[in-house]
């Protein structure tokens, strides 16, 4: 309990710290706010402009959930058609990694001409990204088995899809979920370059039409948000894990 | 009440009630390695009455746990021959169920859904299954602990757990390959009182692999003495004292005594 309180104030107090200094610099060098903002006013604007950055993160969270959706659900599924199957592996595992030379946002602007200025464009470049980590991620889970149990489980006679479902799934999810919580972190990216690129809404367009206003307090406002954004989205894995791991977090289910 | 029987469908397996006798006739098993072949198995006879507890003891890596693999399928022998009431069988799976020094247990899973592991594969009912091993917990000291994880589990209530596992699988025949081998001596000799508690329960024939003399002459009806690579069968000794034995008493020291001389040759340190 102790610990845990200090691991709490310890970051806490930093940033309160970074925050403060960062105050003071600004007023100190007078630092013009369409420069550098300090903190205080940033956090006024991302108060006042409530109605705005609300209306814009709606878009960004829908492009994020959607694309992260899509990812997990066509990652998932060709990671065990992978794990399944040695032809399917040797034949799209190469690919897919490869694949990953191309630098996904150089792309980007061909995705905004197939798939035009809406949520689509941002949606398949979200999922383009998380998609590669949770397909080999998952296909090593599912791989990494252990021996003995799995020759128990030969001894107990047990076909190949009880081996599958009662122990390579579980004994995977620890990976797969840690594979999730980096993918969360960066399909905020994903979504927010797509924007840049061209879009109407959301907070990633929010940002580089008040950069080119030289209204810099709104810019990082949104950047402020964006954070609160992947933060309370990872504190959702982060919950999601708890409930389908138990096991390792001493909890029992019943 | 629907399962008000549930419990009682475990107790099924009398002593001496069901037929396994079980012979094991010249088996012999080689590996190779590129150009060397390294012969594990020697000619490995023995036979085991239904309901009986055999030990076999052996120095350490002599190839005991490579005899259990072919027993259990794992492995398939290079000669000899394993029978079931004197019917030829190509291994013991399906008819026996195996227990291990490790305790394999899933860390997903708590105590009861550990302990119907081979009942669920089996294809039965898994709340039938629980309310089984339910009944159960009290018999293997796990009273409280259905719902609990295997890592809050101690070392000896992991191995019960394990041990409760085998007898769930309702085999007439267990395999116990120096199942408490990773326990401390004070642990060890309360889990073999529990060992023939369940044993006296549940009677299945055992076949236990151990390299400790005393837990050999503490549990078992006869005990076979295995000797170094090439394993082979040196010679083996009926154990008729009563149980519970304490290895202090004059009998048990005279058969530790010829035990011993039987190992001494395969205990010799071999010379710089």
């Amino acid at each position: 309990m102790k610990t845990r309180l200090v691991n709490t104030a310890l970051p806490v107090a930093l940033l309160a710290i970074l925050g403060l200094s960062w105050e003071a610099s600004v007023h100190f060098f007078e630092i013009p706010s369409y420069i550098l903002p300090g903190p205080w006013e940033i956090l006024k604007v991302m108060w006042q402009r409530m109605d705005l950055f609300a209306a814009h993160g709606v878009v960004t969270l829908i492009e994020i959930g959607l694309g992260f959706w899509l990812a997990l659900v066509v990652g998932l599924t060709l990671a065990v058609l992978i794990h399944a199957s040695r032809i399917i592996e040797r034949s799209f595992l190469p690919l897919i990694i490869s694949s990953q030379t191309i630098p996904v946002f150089a792309i980007a602007p061909l995705l905004i001409l197939w798939f035009g200025y809406g949520i689509g464009s941002k949606v398949v470049m979200t999922a383009i990204i998380v998609f590669f980590p949770i397909v080999i991620n998952t296909v090593e889970g599912l791989k990494a088995a252990d021996p003995d149990t799995l020759a128990l489980l030969q001894i107990l006679e047990a076909s190949p899809g009880q081996v599958f479902f009662k122990v390579r799934v579980p004994q995977s999810l620890p990976l797969v979920f840690s594979v999730i919580k980096i993918g969360v972190a960066v399909s905020v990216i994903g979504a927010v370059i797509g924007e840049w690129v061209g879009a109407k809404e959301g907070l990633g367009y929010l940002m580089i039409h008040a950069n080119a206003q030289l209204q810099v307090e709104l810019v990082f406002a949104s950047i402020f948000w964006l954070s609160i954004l992947g933060m309370g989205l990872y504190g959702l894995v982060v919950v999601v894990e708890r409930l389908l791991i138990p096991w390792r977090h001493g909890g029992s289910n019943k | 009440m629907p399962f008000s029987h549930a419990g009682k469908a475990v107790f099924y397996m009398k002593k001496h009630g069901v037929d396994s006798l079980i012979q094991v006739e010249d088996l012999s098993k080689a590996f190779s390695r590129g150009s060397d072949t390294l012969q594990v198995l020697q000619q490995i006879s023995l036979s085991a009455e239904p309901g009986e507890l055999i030990a076999i003891i052996g120095p350490s890596g002599c190839g005991k746990s490579t005899f259990f693999n072919i027993l259990a399928g794992l492995l398939s022998p290079d000669g000899g021959s394993i029978s079931l009431n004197s019917k030829k069988v190509p291994h013991l799976r399906g008819r026996m169920a195996y227990m291990q020094q490790k305790d394999l247990l899933l860390p997903w899973r708590n105590t009861l859904d550990n302990a119907i592991l081979g009942m669920e594969i089996q294809g039965e009912h898994k709340r039938m299954a629980r309310e089984q091993a339910r009944d159960l917990l009290k018999t293997f000291g796990l009273e409280g602990f259905g719902d609990s994880y295997p890592q809050e589990l101690s070392g000896g209530m992991r191995q019960r757990v394990a041990l409760m596992r085998t007898i769930l699988c309702k085999k007439d025949i267990l395999l116990l390959d120096e199942p408490f081998g990773a326990l401390d001596a004070i642990t060890r000799s309360i889990m073999q009182k529990w060992l023939l508690k369940v044993w006296g329960q549940f009677g299945p024939s055992i076949l236990l692999v151990t390299h400790d003399v005393d837990e050999a002459l503490i549990l078992a009806d006869r005990i076979y003495v295995m000797t170094s690579r090439p394993a082979s069968i040196k010679g083996s000794l009926q154990v008729d004292l009563q149980r519970p034995r304490k290895i202090t008493e004059l009998d048990m020291v005279k058969c530790k005594e010829y035990l011993l001389g039987l190992l001494e040759d395969e205990l010799t340190v071999p010379e710089p």
